[in-house]
């Protein structure tokens, strides 16, 4: 045993010896220690340096609130994780944890210098410098500040780790393993709700499982035992999961509650095996119960952040539970009776001990038997300053004034290597706060504690202000009760006996004879804010908590200012001489305490990242070496290369077989929508521009469809498959958005119609064969089947058997080419495609892909909707005004396409683009001018598709212009960053504009 | 995350749903009969209540009806949900 | 008289224990009367006041802010400034923002800490390099410096990028503005606070705007909650509460109040040293000068006043930020929070008259006003001393909504073939 582990405890295994590593020495724990109980044990209490002035930290409390101990873990592996509490990891073989935020080393470091010249950097003093000159901020100023950020490093490569999500549905959820929480898990539990308890300790029982003091008995037991034996009943109920190392980490609106679960953290390094690291748990509870205690309050004096200055709570804590003593020659500095408890912990284990208590006096039982064992007490005193650079020496005491407001009296100098202080206690109402639920001040102790009563949630123990053990046990029995209705429990006739606090007093910001500005008596310890700093905001008109807390950045270091938050609040109500309840608290924001990014994804990445839609024929593109582009979460084949061809060689190949031969794409992932029902044909009339009523049966008809504002929002053939039964075709990736937009009319709009859509998009498989071939495949395919223009026209559908398996062929066509369409049932697909390419063996098919398509539309002029269109595109720009029906009376947008912005003549219109050179090409999105020297540059529109036709043999594109429309045949300019490119505008039809192909 | 309790399918997760805006905006029988001013009142002028809206939602990942529900934005609390057709309850 | 601040005010002021600073605002109760009065407080509102006394010489006026200065989505944003936007009147716009942005600490004595660091823009499909590529052309002729990136120089500037091609939406290129970065968001509204309240604005927080009185077609003043206030201007800008604003005087405004969220991660030390922007997979981060990445989220699809949004859009926004930034994985998010923002149907703000004579709106400005604050603020204050619109703001009329002129700033959002 070390000089400091005193003690022996059921919760630390002193056979199992584990040994880490701090800052490059080799120590030693055993198993149940966290880093900091071990670091104690080996008298390690400098761990860290703060934010701003570099001060020397220690270890101050023993939990998610410690400001100071925080390190960097496993540095410089892909397990390395920065700012871990020492106070909360547990301590395993193999653990290497360094301090941060100090160079060269924590010993010495050289931003110590920040102390010396700290009265001229006070809060929000970068506001008022580094302003001159202008240009150092960029060069000088600003590299500097950035210099000095942050703490630990990121980890620099990505992590091996799994994270888990599990959703979860709960009658009850319990929120915190100590007393109350667990008096509230039973009652529950045994009441036949499904129950489950959380704690982020890996053992429940909080503070009162190593409370063995004489004065707090349950049922004529110690209240430690009593809890042990309740714990181990608990335990074998059967409708309650409990989850130890499993914090909360937001409350949610309707109940919606994310905890976050350590699996491996704790794990030695040998058998993390890159398994899951964390789950996060989504729970949908009815209700919830929150017993998330409480925290204790440091007090504010001068010097108050030396190592060894530790939290009296947590002091006790390393005690009884860790057997860790934090010092030899201890001091207790309180303001409360609790702090008293700490003073007979280690009195009984003959560690020295003193106790300055603000207080003039205390007649409660813990008192008189801190008295009784005949420990000092220095009544109505306060420290006023501290000594000892890198751990506390000693320290200054002097006497209160009769209020309170100033000291008296003589300096007394006390020896001690260890402070523990104690301000009271906090009750943590993050939960209530994070649910939406208001807060009260409670004058008598000064807390804010839960006001609101909700339905679905409560807050009992000392999180609700309970901070007496007997008023606990009682009102968290009577309040649960009530809030799950139910009659009785087994906690009804308990008997609590307890220590009572009857003198209260609290001075947020304790007194001193040096003047204020020459003290350092700080309030957020790891943002290294202070009293003056909290004047200085208020004296130079901050007046609100929020712009205090900004402009000294109180509270928003990475304990979210837990041990901060009251006494800033304090010291401007004091300050400003308001009451504390007016000023309201800061917003206590999720998550309670910092989540990890990999725990919120869970397993959403990599290739879990997003859906990933394949067509029945993707493997057989794969194994042609298709290179696929991502549209929507299709993947879609690009272009097929060929013996090292790159894109441009690739596509002039296809296209050029496309229009010589015959192509083939595979087109399956166009949406689908199925319409069926009495009204179909009047449904399409309304939501299409162009009339449909008189569409035979049998054939297909191109739609535009417009937004309601009038602009082209998607487009594509239908075909009418019966007499009131359609098929839709929409884009790939506006598929799922037409649907739903056509159920919002048909639903919301016209629930009249007797119209019926279903998403088929999936169902059927698509291949489109082109060229002037593709006759002739089709006639391999179907020898039945008569293909004549006469018995199977341009624009219409056929039924059709192949392999005895039934499907749809539409002749239509986005290429200008005579073509083919074949819908298949998904799951024939691929072995419908095979049977293409076979038969088209001799005609040399050629598989293309989306870039080839794009290539043969844009040498017929067909428009793109979302590459040519940009959502401020009319029908009439795109000099559609043939598809946009002046009969009909309605349809969806076209209203707005009367509005005075709407017929301008001079909008943007679609214009074909032909470069002066051709074998330029421009480059799409590459904007154009009609005057090369005005300035500023009038741009008049800008190049939407672009391509070089082997085909024609020339570059072509298609652009949307200013007045394009009475263009053609003018001259223009592409500027570019280091030419200007001449074009002339030209019809936006290039090729076979007779419409001859099509019936080739 | 709400909970919203589907006219149809009973209570859901809110990530089953999506909003449609404010609800009882009836698409003019006439539109070419309004003026600009009176279309773009249609097309764009929102109410965008702090207080009990009335809106429309679609249990677009579920049954893909679409409903109204009564919700007081300025704290996510649901009052009521009910079909399209039928008349906002007073609340 | 306020303090001039520089290093040698502070060294001055030092050796008295910083005892003898002077208030960088006051704390006036509101008089009867003002020439104009604007409604909220945050970084558009008091920029307004700004230059409506600096350039129009209009010294009686009051800010009213409902709760304190700048604690609306100028305190909530990731305080991204750029002005690389596609159409002429967004450009001009942004970046008449972002030329005064390039002064501004110095302009206020107080420094703003904008940083040029950069911001790039992600593309990660076809689509997106043809948009992008046509924003940066439009950029260039338009004098705003942005450039397109491959990927290769994506991953130089921005080393932690995962630009493997293997990943579900590979990174395909970019734009970089290099004018472009970040600023202090608290410090902007401080600056202009401290700036205004030296002319003799009066900045009222706590005052919560309950009514607008009108006289036919004329406003008259405000009922607020510290009493009656007399003004024949009224200048709107209200971020999420403009429609509250406008129905209190009878009108409509083409905007939907949505929450908008972000967060921030524990501070490390610097490790990524420019602002980047991904639309597609929505992620954007940057680093503050506390070393704390800056990660804005999206909207969620509802209207809402609460200022909180679903946990769904976290965890969206944290999925693509592990994507581009694999590295990121074991970081741990410290903070989040949300603000409401009014968008417009065209994703472009609002400046402009209404049909009430003295009334005026500055609001739409949807996920990304912060940028704009001084522009904004300075054209606001043009348009309401002459009743017109300076040039720059006046495509961002309320007219456009009747006549269908929108500055449409999502472009090509559907991504379709």
């Amino acid at each position: 045993m070390t000089k400091y582990r005193i003690n022996k405890t059921r919760f630390v295994d002193q056979t199992k010896t584990v040994s880490f590593n701090f800052d490059g020495k080799k120590y030693h724990g055993f198993e149940g220690d966290t880093l900091a109980s071990a670091l104690l044990s080996n008298g390690i209490h400098l761990v860290g340096r703060s934010f701003k002035y570099h001060r020397p930290r220690g270890i101050m409390s023993c939990g998610s609130e410690e400001p100071n101990a925080i390190c960097q873990i496993n540095a410089d592996t892909n397990l390395t994780e920065p700012n871990v509490r020492a106070t909360e990891i547990e301590l395993y073989e193999g653990l290497r944890a360094s301090s941060q935020n100090c160079w060269p080393s924590l010993n010495f470091d050289i931003g110590g210098i920040n102390n010396l010249i700290s009265p001229f950097i006070p809060a929000g003093f970068y506001y008022k410098t580094f302003m001159w000159p202008k240009s150092f901020w960029k060069k000088i100023y600003e590299p500097l500040i950035r210099l000095s950020a942050g703490l630990g490093k990121s980890p620099s490569e990505p992590d091996p780790d799994i994270y888990d999500h599990k959703h979860e549905h709960c009658d009850v959820l319990v929120i915190g393993g100590g007393i109350s929480g667990i008096i509230s898990a039973k009652i529950a539990a045994k009441n036949n709700l499904k129950t489950i308890l959380i704690e982020d300790k890996n053992i429940l029982g909080g503070s009162t499982i190593y409370q063995n003091n004489k004065n707090f008995i349950i049922d004529n037991k110690k209240s430690n035992e009593w809890l042990m034996n309740e714990i181990s009943e608990l335990e074998k109920l059967d409708n309650l999961i409990i989850k130890t190392r499993t914090s909360l980490a937001a409350f949610h609106s309707y109940n919606y509650l994310l905890a976050k679960e350590n699996i491996s953290d704790h794990l030695p390094l040998d058998k993390k095996n890159s398994d899951i690291r964390q789950r996060l748990w989504k729970i949908r509870a009815d209700k919830v119960i929150v017993a998330a205690g409480a925290i204790e309050r440091p007090l504010i004096f001068n010097n108050n952040d030396r190592p060894g200055i530790i939290l009296a709570n947590s002091v006790k804590k390393y005690l009884d539970f860790y057997g860790v003593s934090t010092g030899l020659n201890n001091i207790i500095f309180t303001n409360n009776d609790s702090a008293y408890e700490t003073a007979v912990s280690l009195f009984e284990k003959g560690i020295s001990v003193k106790i300055i208590d603000i207080r003039k006096k205390s007649l409660s039982n813990i008192v008189k038997n801190a008295e009784d064992l005949g420990i000092k007490i220095y009544w109505n005193s306060t420290v006023v300053n501290t000594f000892g650079y890198k751990k506390i020496k000693s320290i200054e005491i002097m006497n209160l004034s009769e209020d309170g407001s100033n000291v008296t009296g003589n300096k007394y100098k006390i020896q001690c290597d260890c402070l523990s202080i104690s301000g009271g206690w906090t009750p943590m109402v993050h939960m209530h706060t994070q649910s939406g639920g208001k807060l009260d001040f409670r004058e008598i102790d000064q807390v804010f504690v839960p006001s609101e009563k909700s339905e679905n949630h409560i807050n009992v123990g000392s999180c609700n202000g309970d901070f007496e053990l007997e008023e606990i046990v009682k009102n968290t029995n009577n309040k649960i009760k009530k809030f799950l209705n139910i009659n009785a429990s087994g906690f009804d006739k308990i008997s609590v006996l307890c220590s009572k606090e009857l003198e209260k007093k609290n001075i947020w910001l304790l007194p001193n004879t040096i003047s204020e500005g020459k003290t350092k008596s700080f309030i957020d310890f790891q943002n290294d804010s202070t009293a003056k700093d909290i004047k200085l905001a208020l004296r130079e008109g901050f007046k609100s908590i929020e712009h205090v807390k900004r402009y000294t950045t109180t509270g928003m270091a990475t304990d979210q200012g837990k041990l901060s938050n009251m006494h800033a609040l304090g010291i401007i109500a004091d300050t400003a001489g308001v009451k504390m309840g007016t000023l309201g608290t800061t917003t206590f924001r999720p998550p309670f305490t910092p989540l990890t990014f990999g725990a919120i994804v869970g397993r959403g990445v990599g290739k879990f990242f997003d859906v990933v839609r394949k067509t029945s024929i993707h493997e057989w593109h794969a194994q042609n070496n298709a290179k696929f582009e991502n549209v929507g979460q299709w993947k879609r084949p690009w272009y097929y290369p060929i013996n090292n061809e790159n894109l441009h060689e690739a596509v002039q190949r296809e296209s050029k077989a496309a229009r010589d031969s015959a192509g083939i794409l595979d087109a399956s992932t166009l949406g689908k929508i199925d319409i069926q029902g009495s009204d179909a044909s009047e449904f399409l009339n309304r939501v299409y521009t162009n009339a449909w009523s008189k569409l035979g049966i049998g054939k297909c008809r191109y739609g535009l469809m417009l937004n309601e504002d009038g602009m082209v929002y998607d487009d594509g053939v239908t075909t009418r498959l019966g007499e009131n039964h359609y098929l839709m075709t929409t884009t790939t990736g506006g598929a799922a958005n037409v649907l739903s937009k056509l159920e919002d009319y048909l639903q919301t709009e016209w629930p009249e119609l007797d119209v019926y859509l279903t998403s088929v998009t999936d169902h059927y498989s698509t291949a489109s064969i082109c060229g002037p071939n593709s006759k002739k495949i089709l006639k391999k395919l179907f020898p039945n089947k008569d293909f004549s223009d006469e018995a199977f026209p341009h624009m219409s559908y056929q039924d059709a058997i192949i392999d005895k398996i039934e499907c749809r062929i539409m002749r239509i066509s986005f290429t200008g080419e005579l073509s083919y369409e074949i819908n298949i049932e998904s799951k024939y697909g691929k072995s419908l495609w095979e049977n293409c390419i076979k038969a088209g063996e001799e005609y040399k098919i050629t598989p293309y892909g989306t870039e080839t398509m794009h290539l043969l539309r844009a040498e017929k002029g067909f428009i793109i909707v979302g590459q040519d269109t940009d959502g401020t595109m009319t029908p009439i720009d795109l000099q559609m005004d043939w598809i946009v029906s002046k009969k009909k009376y309605d349809f969806i947008g076209k209203r707005s396409l009367y509005r005075s912005d709407t017929i301008r003549e001079d909008r943007k219109q679609l214009v074909g683009l032909l470069t002066d050179d051709p074998n330029e090409i421009l480059e799409e999105g590459a904007q154009i001018v009609s005057e090369l020297d005005k300035k500023p540059v009038e741009m008049i529109g800008h190049v939407t598709s672009s391509y070089f036709s082997p085909n024609l043999n020339k570059s072509i594109a298609l652009a949307v212009v200013k007045g394009g429309k009475k263009m053609k045949g003018q001259k223009l300019f592409v500027p570019m960053e280091n030419k200007n490119i001449n074009v002339t505008v030209s019809d936006f039809i290039f090729l076979d504009k007779e419409n001859k192909r099509i019936n080739a | 995350m709400f909970i919203i309790n589907c006219p149809y399918c009973g209570e859901r997760d809110q990530s089953e749903f999506s909003c449609g805006g404010e609800a009882h905006i009836v698409r003019p029988k006439q539109p070419t009969e309004l003026s600009d001013d009176e279309w773009a009142e249609y097309l764009f002028m929102r109410k965008n209540i702090k207080g009990v809206q009335f809106e429309r939602w679609n249990h677009a990942h579920g049954c893909r009806k679409w409903f109204n529900m009564a919700r007081d934005t300025s704290n996510d609390k649901i009052h009521a949900v009910y079909k399209m057709g039928e008349k906002p309850p007073v609340i | 008289m306020k303090n001039k601040y520089s290093i040698f005010s502070l060294i001055k002021n030092a050796f008295s224990q910083h005892e003898n600073w002077k208030q960088a605002w006051g704390n006036p109760e509101p008089k009867k009367e003002y020439e104009a009065v604007i409604v909220g407080g945050g970084g558009h509102g008091l920029a307004t006041a700004y230059y409506l006394a600096k350039k129009h010489n209009m010294k009686n006026i009051a800010v009213l802010e409902k709760g304190w200065i700048g604690g609306g989505n100028t305190g909530r944003n990731t305080t991204i400034i750029r002005s690389n936007y596609l159409w002429d009147a967004s450009a001009g716009l942004y970046d008449h923002a972002l030329k005064i942005w390039e002064n501004l600490s110095q302009e206020l004595n107080y420094n703003i800490m904008f940083s040029q660091r950069g911001v790039m823009n992600l593309a990660h499909n076809l689509q997106d390099v043809r948009d992008l590529k046509r924003r940066t052309h439009a950029n260039r002729l338009n004098g705003i410096d942005a450039i397109w990136l491959d990927t290769k120089q994506v991953k130089e500037f921005c080393p932690i990028i995962n630009i493997s091609q293997d990943i579900r939406y590979p990174v395909l290129g970019g734009t970089l503005q290099k004018r472009a970065g970040t600023a202090r968001h608290d410090a902007v509204a401080w600056g202009y606070a401290r700036g205004a309240d030296a002319m003799g604005v009066d900045i009222i927080q706590n005052c919560e705007v309950k009514g607008i009185k009108r006289n036919g077609d004329q406003v008259e003043g405000l009922e607020t909650t510290k009493g009656y206030i007399k003004t024949k201007k009224i200048g709107v800008v209200a971020a999420g509460h403009s429609s509250v604003i406008a129905n209190m005087a009878g009108l409509k405004l083409p905007l939907e109040s949505k929450p908008l969220q972000a967060l921030v991660s524990e501070p490390v030390k610097p490790i990524i040293d420019t602002v980047v922007m991904s639309n597609a997979v929505h992620a954007y981060v940057s680093q503050s000068d506390k070393g704390e990445l800056v990660i804005g989220a999206g909207t969620d699809a509802y209207i809402s006043y609460t200022q909180r949004g679903s946990h769904d859009v976290v965890e969206g926004t944290l999925k693509a930020i592990l994507e581009l930034y694999p590295i990121f994985s074991r970081m741990k998010m410290l903070r989040q929070w949300g603000g409401i923002v009014d968008i417009c149907p065209d994703a472009s703000p609002i400046i402009s008259k209404t049909n009430i004579k003295g009334l005026y709106f500055n609001c739409g400005w949807g996920t990304g006003g912060f940028k704009a604050t001084p522009g904004s603020g300075d054209l606001f204050a043009h348009t309401i001393a002459n009743d017109e619109p300076h040039k720059l703001n006046a495509a961002f009329n309320l007219n456009r909504f009747v006549s269908g002129d929108l500055v449409d700033e999502h472009g090509a959002a559907a991504v379709a073939h």
